[in-house]
């Protein structure tokens, strides 16, 4: 479980984020949702740690986050998870090498055994047999399952997805989605998703967080956020007119 | 002012974390392997294009301002070679290679950046600065040196060929290129090497590391990794040669 207790973040004089307390439960995927600007992905950085300027309290099962020192910060590195926007692939590996990086070099596997984890990963995203490849012979949706892949690669406790679905058509979304919810669930892991695609939040809310002005708004379940009366977030959550008007 | 002593601080805040023991030896020596080649081997080519071809014309050009018959012909091999071990070969080359190994260093680390490869590096609890960019000083520092040496050979394989087409005999020539050789120029030219690849490399990887934005971002870091390397490069020959020669 991770939680964040009374976070403040400001760039200069704006104020980014303003008060937030938030709870990510264990084995469910827990979303962010909000506009662009809201918020969101400052959240997230600073969840992951590559925001270090903040005020209040980031709790990794009950742990704070800034009391740790540097041994007990590099643990806790090594059991998460990160998929980026747009899978952050280093260009120069092979989808393997992409997949294999973070085994060499924290673990004293040998060269067989780092193979077949890495096959296990590959498999588990369906991609069995692309080994080879290179992140420039990926589609994007490819891209993302191997991103997955490495994220998994170490058996995170937490997975961290900043907008999984972006740039992908909505078939292909879902196949993303699916795939998070469904090593969430197996690995009984604690995910965070950032996301603004309302698919998303349909097909894989379990626990929801709606950020706006920098502020935590609503939080509810997918089912709770259909009824639900807040003005920002349906406004937010039924932008188009169509929306609206199955709304009503 | 206020935003060079920023970029200055920033530079040694960085450097600080690149100076750092590698997570994993076996990994960083095959990143290590992967710079050398990158660095050094491809811009064997280029080094030895150039240097022939400007050993050639120091020595034609040598030629020409030493037309008058009381100045001996073996002249002409000796300015050569001093031009070459001097000037040409250490500082000219290293300019050269500011524009093709540091231009690549910061679009390498600055799509990286931009890419979020970077991010997701420090999430893993890798040490990015360090694993990024220590093996490209170290490859530069190893490599420089070497392109250096064999740019001073082949430019004098060059000088002698100009030579000979502005009828300058072998024989004049190489009693000039052995004419009260100094060896300290060498090593001067080698100390000037290692600072100007110490520049190249941790210059570049500075602008690509703090790269911001996208492919324009991308351009810009490229661009100054390349106008920041060569003008620190020609302001560190000045000292150096005045700390070293004068």
């Amino acid at each position: 479980m991770i939680e964040i207790k009374n976070i403040d973040k400001s760039f200069g004089d704006n104020k980014v984020l303003k008060n937030v307390n938030m709870t990510f439960k264990k084995g469910q995927t827990n979303l962010i949702i909000g506009e662009s600007g809201s918020g969101k992905t400052t959240l997230i950085k600073i969840l992951i740690g590559l925001y270090k300027n903040y005020s209040g309290k980031v709790l990794f099962d009950g742990s704070n986050v800034s009391e740790m020192n540097k041994k007990e910060l590099k643990k806790l590195r090594q059991d998460i998870g990160m998929l980026f926007q747009g899978g952050a692939l280093y260009d120069y590996m092979s989808v393997e090498e992409n997949i294999m990086f973070p085994l060499s070099l924290f673990t004293e596997k040998s060269e067989r055994e780092m193979i077949e984890r890495v096959n296990f990963c590959l498999e588990r995203v369906n991609l069995k047999s692309k080994n080879n490849l290179m992140p420039s012979e990926l589609s994007g949706g490819m891209k993302k399952r191997v991103a997955i892949a490495r994220a998994i690669v170490m058996q995170p406790k937490y997975l961290f997805c900043d907008e999984p679905n972006s740039g992908l058509d909505p078939k292909t979304a879902i196949l993303i989605d699916d795939l998070i919810m469904e090593i969430t669930k197996e690995y009984n892991i604690t995910t965070i998703v950032n996301t603004h695609d309302m698919n998303s939040v349909m097909q894989i809310g379990d626990n929801i967080s709606f950020i706006h002005k920098g502020e935590m708004w609503w939080k509810g379940n997918k089912e709770e956020l259909i009824i639900s009366n807040n003005e920002e977030l349906t406004n937010f959550v039924f932008a188009s007119k169509l929306f609206k008007r199955l709304k009503k | 002012m206020q935003k060079l002593l920023k970029h200055i601080g920033q530079y040694f805040m960085m450097m600080r974390k690149v100076m750092s023991v590698p997570e994993k030896w076996s990994v960083f020596n095959k990143q290590l392997i992967l710079e050398l080649e990158k660095i050094g081997l491809n811009s064997i080519g280029i080094v030895l294009f150039i240097s022939f071809f400007v050993g050639g014309v120091v020595s034609i050009q040598t030629a020409l301002n030493l037309q008058n018959p009381l100045l001996p012909k073996y002249l002409i091999g000796l300015a050569s070679r001093d031009s070459l071990i001097l000037e040409f070969s250490p500082t000219m080359i290293s300019l050269i290679l500011a524009g093709k190994v540091g231009s690549s260093i910061a679009s390498e680390i600055g799509s990286m950046r931009v890419s979020e490869q970077i991010d997701a590096l420090e999430i893993m609890g890798v040490n990015s600065a360090s694993f990024l960019i220590l093996p490209k000083i170290i490859a530069s520092l190893f490599f420089f040196p070497l392109l250096v040496i064999l740019s001073m050979g082949i430019g004098m394989i060059g000088a002698w060929v100009g030579g000979l087409s502005v009828n300058v005999t072998t024989s004049d020539f190489m009693y000039g290129l052995r004419y009260e050789f100094i060896p300290f120029f060498v090593s001067y030219a080698i100390i000037k090497t290692l600072a100007f690849a110490f520049i190249v490399s941790s210059l570049s990887s500075y602008f690509g590391y703090y790269a911001k934005g996208g492919a324009v971002a991308v351009g810009k870091s490229s661009t100054e990794a390349v106008v920041y390397s060569s003008i620190v490069i020609l302001v560190f020959n000045f000292i150096l040669t005045k700390i070293i020669l004068a």
